[in-house]
């Protein structure tokens, strides 16, 4: 044993090399020759995606740029996009600090490994802050394009908002890290059922309480827009000077104001490196413990409820594989705390969404002006399948990987894929567009809509959710995750990411079609005329049916060939 | 029971199975071998219905494949190489689940889950998720898995690996009997001996394509001193070579 000669200890792996088999696998993916039409599908809807991004910010601010106080309040506007940023942040940093950090097939091998403990928690912060900063980064760009475009910023001045952003997209990071790494230490033998249960509610707390800081409804207090110019100046944006959030807003504007303030990059970069050594000193304390008792086995039992039982009596009537399939699919979705984690989610999201709704404060002054009821009718109908759209992203897009590796019995068993695919689809469009229709009837109840916008935005919201769910099944379908260690993440991938920009680029669509009848509608009641239905109204209602219709057909007969084609 | 005839499978320009010809005899234990990466769990998914063949045609049965998938995969029990159940079901759970996706459910099946559990000693784990199960108790809940509809033909991949003693000695029985019983296995495996011991029809495949087929007397017979082991034959028809290079891996 003692004569057997011994190796010199080499020198440690450094960062890079530790996250070599992700970069080479992603460059390795982009690079082959089949996914090239992806990447082109991708560019356009990004490209796309960008324009209407862009468009949007750039009518707001050069509308503020016209005012007095327009600086004051374009740098309140990004104060509040940054809070909002920040939020999304830290909770997805949270989520995916989960997979990378704990769930990880490629964790054990590194722990093994003689790696200095410093570079595996840098690279893994990296891999990290890369899954959950994408999108952010994605959206931010265009906004801060805006900005420059519109206050002159020069051709530097985007460098200069990347420049902000760097640090800005590490603080997040590393705060999510840490909360993680905390959490799994003080929740023992991977109790992450509990673990996503309190993140979930924590992170709805948090939103709740940003929303009632921010009063987002007093922007539509009645009034028109000089009322909405006060109501932006009141905005309590909870920006104050020690919040990373104005550091950034400060740099930006400061440039674009011609300032010369080196205080806020000083601030913003000091603050991310005293924040990685101290996340480092924690993860050197904490990461050996947190990741053994990640491993200590999970919940055994399959837990045989009463509601199970009543289910399983409910779905009897059922043929035997598609009762057993709803079956197989409603234990996996309630006993995946990385799924119904989300679930709660959703839900207090929808109930914050309805009440500020019902804080909105319309009819404080009696009768409500019919211009305003229907405006909000209309952007809440555009609101709530945005709401829709990023539900089915969440649930739907996912529901082809997460057959993941059992696929293999899924295709060898006497079961036909086109009847699986039109399955997941039922299983999924029913209760969303329920959801949909209760959520915009509950909300027009509330906000006193008139029967025609009643009708317009139940009949949208219903045929636009079918779409949703047909394009979300069918993305999943072409884009599958059958290898993701965490379903909460399989949304935010690029097949995930396609789906959102398709369904928001649907929902302008619509919105674009129903404008002209829902402006006609609007000049008739002003005017006190009478509102006939013309063959306009009717042609762009139908119009708006007939594109739900092409999409859902078109979607699912794509969708349902590919899911007998796909080799895994 | 199985006929494989000019079977090719190509993934982009790489050819996995490349003409590839073959006949399994009903009611015979068969078995299938070949040295990592010559095609075998491309031929074996292929004809379980999970991947479709670039060429060539697959009969069961003396029906093709293709042509009635549903009816063809009804006569089959498939058992992969790595055996990937859903974490969050329980051993119960997953058997039922599949006897339902064969179109089977009732009290017989739940008799026959009872004995199958109790064969492979998966009874006391039966309400635990897999997700706590070993390795090699996964292996076993799948073998089950692939009896439970009480197939005509076991299309079954590796299956050793991972299974203790006690389960490979009941695997090893159970493929006898059911061979008995006028039904078909057709194994790889790199367990020689198991081969060796076991099969009573053996097939050699290298790069894609059939090197030799046989009984073992069959396989001997070829040779040039007609005692070879399968051992020898195996490294001779597939070209490998014994280990030589063993100084240089564990020299500093």
């Amino acid at each position: 044993m003692s004569e057997y000669p011994v190796a010199p200890v080499p020198r440690a792996p450094g960062v890079w090399t530790v996250l070599a088999p992700k970069w080479r696998g992603l460059f390795a993916r982009w690079l082959r020759g089949g996914e090239i039409g992806s990447v082109a599908l991708f560019a356009a809807l990004a490209c796309g995606f960008w324009g209407i991004l862009f468009g949007v910010a750039y009518r707001v601010l050069q509308y503020l740029a016209g005012l007095s106080v327009g600086m004051l309040l374009a740098q309140k506007i990004l104060d509040a996009v940054l809070v909002g940023f920040a939020s999304v942040l830290l909770l997805s940093n949270l989520i995916a600090a989960l997979s990378t950090f704990f769930l990880a097939r490629d964790l054990d091998l590194l722990v093994a490994a003689p790696l200095n403990w410093f570079r595996l928690y840098l690279s893994k912060l990296i891999e990290t802050a890369v899954h959950a900063s994408w999108m952010v980064v994605l959206i931010a760009l265009p906004i801060f394009a805006a900005y420059g475009v519109v206050f002159k910023g020069g051709p530097l001045f985007m460098p200069v908002a990347l420049a902000a952003l760097l640090p800005f997209l590490v603080l997040p990071a590393v705060l999510g890290s840490a909360l993680m790494l905390v959490l799994v230490n003080v929740f023992p033998a991977r109790r992450t059922r509990d673990l996503l249960g309190v993140i979930a509610v924590a992170a709805a707390g948090g939103l709740v309480l940003l929303v009632r800081v921010l009063r987002p409804e007093l922007l539509f207090q009645p009034g028109g827009l000089g009322q909405i110019t006060a109501s932006l100046e009141a905005l309590h944006v909870p920006a104050g000077p020690f919040m990373p959030t104005r550091w950034v807003s400060d740099m930006l504007m400061n440039w674009l104001q011609h300032l010369a303030d080196p205080l806020p990059p000083v601030l913003l970069y000091t603050s991310a490196a005293a924040f990685l050594i101290m996340g480092g000193w924690l993860h050197g304390r904490l990461f050996r413990t947190g990741y053994s008792m990640a491993r200590e086995g999970s919940d055994r039992f399959g837990a045989d409820t009463a509601l199970g039982r009543l289910v399983t009596r409910a779905l009897a009537p059922l043929p035997i594989a598609r009762r057993e399939f709803l079956l197989k699919d409603l234990r996996l979705f309630f006993r995946d705390p990385t799924q119904w984690g989300q679930l709660i989610l959703v839900v207090l999201l929808v109930a914050v969404y309805v009440l500020n709704i019902r804080a909105l404060p319309i009819f404080s002054h009696g009768r409500a002006p019919l211009f305003l009821v229907t405006l909000i009718v209309f952007l809440n109908l555009a609101l709530s399948g945005f709401v829709l759209a990023a539900i089915a992203a969440r649930f739907v897009f996912p529901a082809v990987s997460l057959e993941g590796r059992q696929m293999w019995l899924l295709r060898s068993a006497p079961v036909d894929a086109r009847a699986l695919f039109r399955s997941k689809f039922w299983m999924t469009a029913l209760p969303l567009t329920a959801l949909g229709a209760t959520i915009t009837a509950v909300t027009d109840l509330m906000l006193r809509a008139s029967p025609f916008m009643v009708f317009v935005s139940l009949g949208t919201i219903v045929v636009f959710t079918v779409a949703a769910t047909a394009l979300a099944l069918t993305f999943g379908t072409f884009y599958p995750q059958f290898t993701s260690e965490n379903a909460a993440q399989i949304p935010t991938s690029f097949g995930g990411v396609a789906f959102m920009m398709s369904a928001v680029s649907l929902l302008g669509l619509i919105i674009t079609i129903e404008a002209v009848p829902v402006a006609g509608y609007l000049r008739a009641r002003q005017f006190g005329d009478d509102f006939g239905v013309s063959p306009g109204v009717v042609a762009a209602l139908v119009g708006v049916a007939a594109l739900c219709a092409a999409t859902t057909v078109v979607s699912l007969r794509l969708g349902m060939r590919r899911m007998e084609e796909l080799e895994f | 029971m199985i006929q494989l005839t000019q079977l090719v499978k190509q993934y982009g320009r790489f050819t996995a199975v490349d003409r590839l010809t073959l006949t399994v005899p009903r009611g015979t234990l068969f078995g299938f071998l070949g040295p990592n990466g010559a095609g075998k769990t491309t031929t074996m998914r292929m004809i379980a219905g999970i991947l479709r063949p670039t060429a060539g045609s697959i009969e069961i049965g003396g029906v093709e494949t293709w042509r009635e998938p549903q009816a063809i995969k009804a006569m089959i029990g498939y058992i992969p190489d790595r055996p990937f159940v859903y974490d969050k079901l329980t051993g119960a759970e997953f058997l039922r689940f599949v006897a339902a996706l064969y179109g089977q459910a009732g009290s017989a099946v739940e008799r026959r889950m009872d004995e199958l559990l109790e064969l492979f000693e998966l009874g006391p784990w039966r309400d635990e998720v897999t997700g706590s199960y070993s390795h090699g108790m996964r292996q076993k809940l799948v073998i089950a898995s692939a009896f439970v509809h009480r197939p005509q033909l076991i299309v079954v991949d590796e299956p050793m690996v991972g299974l203790d003693p006690v389960g490979a000695r009941v695997l090893k029985d159970l493929f006898r009997a059911f061979v008995r019983r006028g039904g078909t296995v057709l194994m790889s495996t790199h367990t020689l001996e198991v081969a060796e011991l076991m099969c009573d029809r053996i097939a050699i495949i290298a790069r894609g394509q059939s090197v030799a087929e046989g009984t073992m007397a069959e396989l001997r017979a070829e040779s040039a001193s007609g005692n070879e082991s399968l051992e020898d034959i195996f490294l001779r028809l597939t070209g490998a070579r014994p280990p030589h290079a063993l100084d240089a891996v564990l020299d500093v």
